[in-house]
């Protein structure tokens, strides 16, 4: 019961927001707030039961369908109670800051619900021990992600980017959907508690490869791997503290949270550790220095975050056990530091809209405690002991040494990767804040509490953990790792790890860093510089609307092609499709075969009404006469009655004969009025039209002489037959039928006539403009045309 | 005699069809109307056919002579010719109707029109 509350307390909250915060004024933040405040408490009563190495899981009956059960069923271990206290812990602070940065904003409610929605969903999936309810939640997290980034839904290009971040993560959610209904037919259950412990199984299976690929399709979408990261840049068009918690503790966490949580079952296979640390790490160096090609502060956190994911998926491919405790404390440090500084980048364009750090220095006299927190946070990105940071990058350097996985390729990458690490922290608080100041930076004042009480935690919490780390592994890193691994372990955290060849290594990562810092200015206007980021900055998302244009192209294209408006080409395509299906199972199935039985001897007269009905048909499509045309058709028509008579259908003949008669008056009175039969049409497409004429008529002879060889069932009409009298108490069977035995259907014929005799009247009658001058009186057709319809209802 | 008739309804169809194929919007209708009278001829022939007898019963009895003409086939038929003539009164009234509003009787120009109204109207 409490995990429910903990899961749906934020959709509650999502459909209360937008009431509550109109009253609430300034304090809605605040107040908002307690909802993850009260979810971090609940989790935090589970932290002893966790560590010591239980689980907690419930389930509630949800979908039940023949093929697997969908249960909305939740499962707590050590790796979803470490991601749910990240989000539910970082996404308080996220309401305190939203409501001091969007105070004024007319749509502030609709901010809270939006962010509420999301906050539950990455709940539900951290929690979802189901996998189509995890994927579900996983959708749900795009989906209220998507409302955030366009939350400034007048700018056309947050627009864009917005549907950019949907269409790009759901495209990958739905490949990992495939890839998990496949695990279900692999392992028949959809628990992920169960599916961890089945580990061989699926990899050792014949749909491995696919079930991997799949997965990772959704887990490199949604973490913004390389190639597709470029939405997650682009993304920085949301709001500020949509992008603090999306694209630090969240959102993009997911796919890595997909990856951990899936460890035990996926990993350990040559193809795991090439595709995951090889995607990684390509992500990991690439989007590092691609960072240092940006001014605005977001570019570079939006790089650095893309980096930060590369690491994180590089070491869960290389998977052993300090490979995934580097992963999960990278986790927890980058969270702290990048939730920091993204709220410190906002609050510093909130105060004078302006984000480019070569516009910006000397902030720290305005913005005192800002720049307090941003020293903090932007040390513990640096790596600097005693911070967080410097924790987490030894152990990332260490693992790439000893993760047996390429060790030098490893090592060398990451250390690339954060010695830009290192020059991106200096561009984000030494040069705004420390550099020489500029003009616009002497407008900044200092910002208001709301705005700095986020990043003052986050980053007073790097220097907290990187001076007592012991707890904190002991408690939360140790079973979220065992739960990533599927077996227990041991270690303990210390930020003095001696002198060794990591410690080594971080020195030159800070001196090297430091000198790539002095040396931006210079670095970024070289050509080689620029075309790299024209290249993997810019290039992907140009090919991104290239694809996009190109569907779009495709769809107008094909549209045309198939929905032209002309009613012969429906016509022509109808037809020709339902020919060729039609006669492909004829002949697959051989039904043709002669039915002799039903020759029979014929006499004169059907030879000649059949030649007349045959002759005239022929006449409707010869003659260019109108007049003749409708001659024709009435003489076809009157053989058909004929025929009816012949073969003991009075009533049939004397119905065809008066509605054929009042057919070709309405024609005649109609078609004075019309122009001649002139028909464009060309020879190949008179013929091509004769083809598919022919065609159809052909095939609906076989099928009538395929089914003339089956037993005839004429129990129906036996019962109809002797009933009339003794049921019906009529001795026409056929009128008894009509209006006795199937009487509603009668009903529902004069239902139809009448419904025609007033769309006749409203046509002749109603709605004509131009009747003003010409009085409907002059008109010979018309009361001609309805008076017949009522007649024909005694037919 | 079913036979035939399965031949004789297959050229029925052939020409209906290859009447509403045509752009000329009364072809078209001419077409519907061959279209609905080779339907009920399918209907007639397959219900088979039997040489006069119409399913009456004969005045002092309560039972029909052994061999009849298959009433079922006929109340269906009869239903279907009443409104496969309402379907047509109104088609040709609509086409009546269009043509008196602008100068169509070309199903293309119809198509034609409804993208740019201002060429055909009168």
């Amino acid at each position: 019961m409490a995990i429910l509350l903990i899961v749906f307390s934020g959709f509650a909250l999502s459909l209360l927001a937008p009431w509550l915060t109109q009253p609430l004024g300034k304090a809605a933040g605040w107040v908002f707030a307690l909802v993850p405040v009260g979810i971090v408490a609940g989790l935090a009563t589970y932290t002893g039961a966790i560590a010591a190495g239980e689980t907690v899981s419930v389930s509630y009956d949800w979908i039940s369908i023949t093929a697997f059960d969908v249960t909305l069923s939740f499962y707590l271990d050590g790796l979803s109670l470490f991601f749910g206290l990240l989000v539910s812990g970082v996404g308080a602070l996220i309401y305190v800051y939203g409501g001091g940065y969007l105070e004024k904003h007319h749509h502030l409610g609709r901010f809270f619900s939006y962010l509420s929605m999301f906050m539950a969903a990455m709940m539900g999936m951290v929690l979802a021990d189901n996998l189509l309810t995890f994927y579900i939640f996983f959708e749900l997290t795009s989906f209220a992600s998507f409302m955030l980034i366009g939350f400034n839904h007048d700018n056309a290009g947050s627009r864009r980017s917005a549907w950019q971040a949907l269409l790009v993560t759901k495209a990958g959610g739905l490949a990992m959907l495939i890839g998990f209904l496949l695990i279900h037919q692999v392992t028949g259950t959809m628990q992920i508690s169960e599916i961890i412990q089945m580990g061989g199984l699926i990899t050792g299976s014949e749909f491995y490869l696919a079930i991997l690929l799949l997965v990772l399709g959704g887990a490199f979408t949604k973490s913004a791997q390389f190639p597709f990261y470029f939405w997650l840049p682009n993304a920085m068009k949301a709001p500020t503290p949509v992008s603090a918690y999306l694209h630090s503790a969240t959102m993009v966490k997911a796919g890595i949270y997909v990856l951990a949580r899936l460890h035990p079952a996926l990993s350990g296979t040559p193809e795991w550790i090439a595709i995951v640390t090889g995607f990684g790490a390509v992500t990991m160096l690439m989007s590092a220095w691609l960072a240092l090609q940006y001014t605005d502060m977001k570019g570079i956190l939006a790089y650095t975050t893309v980096m930060a994911l590369g690491l994180l998926t590089m070491m869960l491919g290389v998977g052993s056990e300090i490979a995934i405790k580097a992963c999960m404390l990278f986790v927890l440090v980058h969270a702290l530091y990048k939730a920091s500084l993204f709220m410190i980048a906002g609050a510093v364009d909130h105060g004078i809209h302006e984000r480019d750090v070569t516009k910006l220095g000397g902030l720290r006299h305005a913005m005192p405690i800002t720049a307090g927190a941003a020293v903090l946070a932007g040390l513990s990105m640096a790596g600097l002991p005693p911070f967080f940071g410097f924790i987490g990058k030894e152990i990332v350097y260490e693992a790439a040494l000893n993760g047996g996985v390429a060790e030098t390729l490893l090592a060398v990458t990451s250390l690339l990767a954060n010695i830009a690490l290192v020059a991106g922290a200096g561009l984000l608080v030494a040069r705004p804040f420390f550099g020489k100041p500029t003009a616009i930076a002497k407008k900044a004042h200092a910002a208001p509490v709301s705005l700095y009480i986020g990043p003052v935690v986050l980053a007073g919490l790097g220097l907290a953990l990187g001076l007592f780390p012991g707890p904190f592994g002991e408690l939360f890193l140790l079973p979220a790792v065992a739960a990533v691994t599927g077996e227990p372990v041991e270690f303990s955290l210390y930020l003095w790890h001696g002198f060794t060849i990591e410690l080594a290594m971080s020195v030159v990562t800070v001196a090297a860093g430091v000198g790539l810092y002095l040396g931006w200015d210079a670095m970024r206007r070289t050509v080689a510089a620029r075309g790299f980021e024209r290249w993997l900055g810019t290039g992907l998302d140009r090919g991104y609307d290239h694809t996009i244009n190109g569907i779009l192209a495709f769809g107008k294209w094909q549209t045309r092609l198939l929905q032209n408006g002309y009613l012969r080409n429906y016509m022509t395509t109808i037809l020709s499709v339902g020919v060729v299906l039609i006669a492909v199972s004829y002949i697959r199935g051989g039904l043709f075969a002669w039915p002799a039985e039903a020759m029979g001897p014929i006499e004169l007269h059907e030879w000649v009404l059949s030649a007349l009905i045959l002759g005239s048909a022929l006449g409707t499509i010869l003659f260019t006469s109108r007049l003749s045309a409708i001659a024709a058709l009435g003489i076809a028509g009157f053989s058909i009655a004929l025929m009816y008579l012949s073969f003991g259908a009075p009533d049939l003949a004397k119905t065809q004969f008066l509605v054929e008669t009042l057919t070709v008056i309405l024609f005649v009175l109609v078609l004075v009025r019309l122009p001649n039969l002139k028909e464009p049409a060309s020879r190949t497409g008179k013929a091509r039209d004769a083809i598919i004429a022919l065609s159809v008529g052909a095939l609906m002879t076989l099928l009538m002489l395929a089914a003339l060889r089956l037993p005839f069932d004429s129990n129906m009409a036996t019962y109809y037959a002797q009933n009339t009298y003794t049921l019906g108490e009529g001795r026409n069977i056929v009128n008894t039928i009509l209006v006795d035995f199937r009487a509603l259907d009668t009903f529902g014929e004069i239902a139809v006539l009448l419904v025609a005799g007033f769309g006749i009247y409203a046509l002749l009658v109603l709605g004509r403009k131009d009747d003003d001058d010409a009085p409907a009186d002059d008109d010979p057709s018309r009361p001609d045309i309805s008076t017949p319809v009522s007649t024909t209802e005694t037919a | 005699m079913e036979i035939l008739l399965a031949f004789v309804v297959g050229g029925l169809f052939a020409a209906s069809v290859y009447l509403i194929l045509r752009r000329n919007l009364v072809r078209l209708i001419i077409g519907i109307v061959l279209l609905s009278n080779a339907v009920n001829l399918l209907i007639f022939t397959m219900g088979r056919m039997t040489r006069g007898e119409p399913g009456f019963i004969p005045v002092g009895q309560e039972l029909p002579p052994e061999v009849i003409a298959n009433p079922l086939s006929q109340a269906l038929i009869l239903t279907a010719i009443v409104i496969g003539f309402g379907l047509l009164a109104f088609t040709l009234v609509l086409v009546y109707r269009t043509n008196k509003d602008s100068i169509l009787v070309d199903s293309d120009d119809l198509r034609d029109e409804e993208i740019d109204p201002s060429v055909y109207h009168k």
